[in-house]
């Protein structure tokens, strides 16, 4: 049984700069896997290389055995693998029901079903109560949970957040922790960008750090909160 | 704000669309020029078809257009050659502009959608003024300069021609409605709010977009071919015409309410209306364009969703009380 996604050998240069060189890790099914690192160490452009924003310059991403580098967006999402944003984009001027609508289309074509899906994720994570506000109304907090709605009513098989959990109070914290909880116990596997420690550690079955565009280590959290380079790395400098 | 999915009641359209069909009515009414008054109710029926279209692409997804005139002038010309090389009524232009229009969109959108925002827009002033060069120089195809005259007019009387764009203003309404309301409105919406949140969330944005491109331009290409048969007479500079026509689709939609279900109609009444008393007043001449600029900076400052979306905004401004 090979993994769920297999990163393999993927850089990306943006001009001179390389944002990512030679990363090799994978995803299996069902689990947690947590990509930590310092801020401009290459988690965003891993995803977006990943969800196909960007080609990688060298190296393949395969989803399921099959090739999805070269793909666009819209295909590697149509195939079950879902991203959110780090700076949310909602669409602004649609409410947060419409909003879940559109991506509950890519399932369910006719109107009817699709809105109904829509409610189902809405209720799912706790956005019954602003259905009907225009998402570019919506406080941070829950503009940040919109993200994960709308990736989730793709129905994917495989979900990436790029720091869903960041700006957010203590409250809304252990809300969507609670609900990437329960996106996991759902069935669906989870790759999680997140700067707060905490919720990394508890959260994540495997951990992948991430300096300077390189894999650093690979490893379950415990391995990784005692490894003395990543603790030079990352935990050391000015932890938030 | 403005709904960015219209919610399509029942009863309303059809009330409008009765008391427009009653309009020919004009002509019992003793001392009133009836014919002037049926060519202006036809020029307003025919661009809120124009203003329909430009909606769809630029008001609902979000891809602006400053070139409609490309279409309207293909449309136009698609039924004047049919007369001038083929011997064809004129009307069937109104057929064979679906395809013709269609084919043109889908190559107008593979070189200018892949523009984003600003780029395109500059993209389709050119196609238009291409376009426009293009019906002057071809002067063996197209007649060059002086145009294609159709010699034969069907009716002198107007009302055909008024209950003839009425339908077509009709279709195209119900067929917007429709569409707002289905899975490509909402795609369509989603792309001008967030073109690459729309592409993660699993929606083909060149597709669409292209989708929302050639359902305009045909729609558009419709009231050209239709011009050609009533006006009896289409010039390269007219009918491809950068402010009559491409700015005039835009002035029409936003000062009615862009992306909004009546703004079309609404602006396209307004407009030609003030077009009208722009004309009337004496030496103004050519600074009509100008009067019409300064309209649009004044719809912009105070209105920016157009009569339609800012309904409230107006009452206000009007001192008109809601009734109680
Ligand atoms: N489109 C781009 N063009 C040029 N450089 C880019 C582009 N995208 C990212 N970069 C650069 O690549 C590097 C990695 O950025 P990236 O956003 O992936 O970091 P990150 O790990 O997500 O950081 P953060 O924790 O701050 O979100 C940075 O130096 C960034 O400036
Ligand atoms: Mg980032």
């Amino acid at each position: 049984m090979s993994a769920l996604l297999e990163v393999k050998g993927v850089s990306r240069f943006f001009g001179g700069l390389a944002a990512l060189t030679d990363v090799d890790f994978h995803v299996d099914k069902g689990e947690v896997l947590g990509l930590i690192g310092p801020n401009g160490a290459g988690k965003t452009t891993m995803f977006n290389v990943v969800n196909g924003f960007y080609a990688p310059s060298r190296g393949e991403i395969r989803f399921k055995g099959e090739r999805i580098s070269g793909l666009k967006p819209h295909q590697v999402c149509g195939r079950g693998l879902a991203r959110t944003f780090q700076v949310v984009k909602p669409l602004q001027r649609m409410t947060t029901l419409d909003n879940v609508v559109c991506s509950a289309f890519l399932r369910h074509p006719g109107r009817a079903e699709a809105v109904a899906h829509a409610e189902e994720i809405l209720r799912f994570t706790n956005l019954w109560d602003v259905r009907d506000t225009v998402s570019k109304r919506l406080p941070l907090g829950l503009r940040k949970r919109l993200e994960i709605a709308r990736a989730l009513a793709t129905n994917p098989d495989l979900l990436l957040l790029d720091e869903a959990c960041a700006g957010l109070n203590p409250s809304e914290l252990e809300e969507s922790i609670g609900i990437i909880r329960r996106i996991k116990e759902r069935g669906t596997t989870i790759m999680i960008i997140e700067h707060h420690m905490k919720v990394i550690m508890s959260i994540s079955d495997r951990i992948v750090v991430l300096t300077y565009g390189q894999k650093l280590a690979e490893g379950s959290p415990a391995q990784i909160s005692a490894n003395p380079e990543v603790i030079k790395a990352y935990l050391g400098e000015g932890d938030d | 704000m403005r709904a960015p999915v219209a919610n399509p009641g029942r009863g309303r359209p059809l009330a409008v669309l009765a008391a427009l069909a009653a309009l020919p009515l004009i002509a019992l009414v003793p001392g009133v020029n009836a014919n002037y008054w049926m060519h202006n109710f036809i020029l307003v029926v025919m661009w809120s078809i124009i203003g329909m279209s430009w909606n769809l692409l630029s008001g609902y997804c979000g891809q602006v257009s400053f070139g409609h005139a490309a279409f309207f002038g293909i449309g136009a010309y698609t039924a004047g050659l049919l007369y001038a090389k083929l011997g064809l009524s004129a009307w069937w232009g109104m057929l064979a502009s679906v395809p013709v229009v269609g084919a043109a969109a889908l190559l107008v959108g593979f070189i200018c959608l892949r523009l984003r925002g600003p780029f395109f827009a500059l993209s389709t002033i050119a196609i238009g003024v291409i376009l426009r060069i293009v019906a002057e120089n071809l002067v063996g195809f197209t007649g060059g300069d002086q145009g294609i005259m159709i010699r034969e007019r069907t009716w002198v009387e107007k009302t055909w021609y008024f209950y003839i764009i009425l339908a077509v203003a009709a279709a195209t309404f119900w067929f917007v409605d429709r569409l707002v309301a289905s899975r490509l409105g909402y795609y369509f919406v989603a792309i001008r709010e967030d073109q690459d949140a729309a592409e993660s969330l699993g929606i083909d944005t060149t597709r669409y977009k292209t989708i929302a491109l050639v359902l305009s331009a045909v729609i558009c290409g419709l009231a050209g071919a239709f011009y050609t048969s009533y006006m009896g007479y289409i010039d390269p500079k007219v009918v491809f015409a950068l402010h009559d026509v491409s700015v005039m689709a835009i002035m029409v939609v936003m000062v009615g309410g862009v992306a909004t279900r009546w703004g079309p109609a609404i602006g396209a009444v307004i407009m030609i209306l003030l077009a009208e008393i722009i004309r009337t007043i004496p030496k103004v001449g050519t600074a009509h364009h100008t009067l019409f600029g300064v309209l649009l900076i004044v719809v912009i400052i105070f209105l920016p969703n157009g009569v339609v979306g800012d309904a409230g905004a107006l009452r206000r401004l009007l001192r008109i009380r809601r009734p109680s």
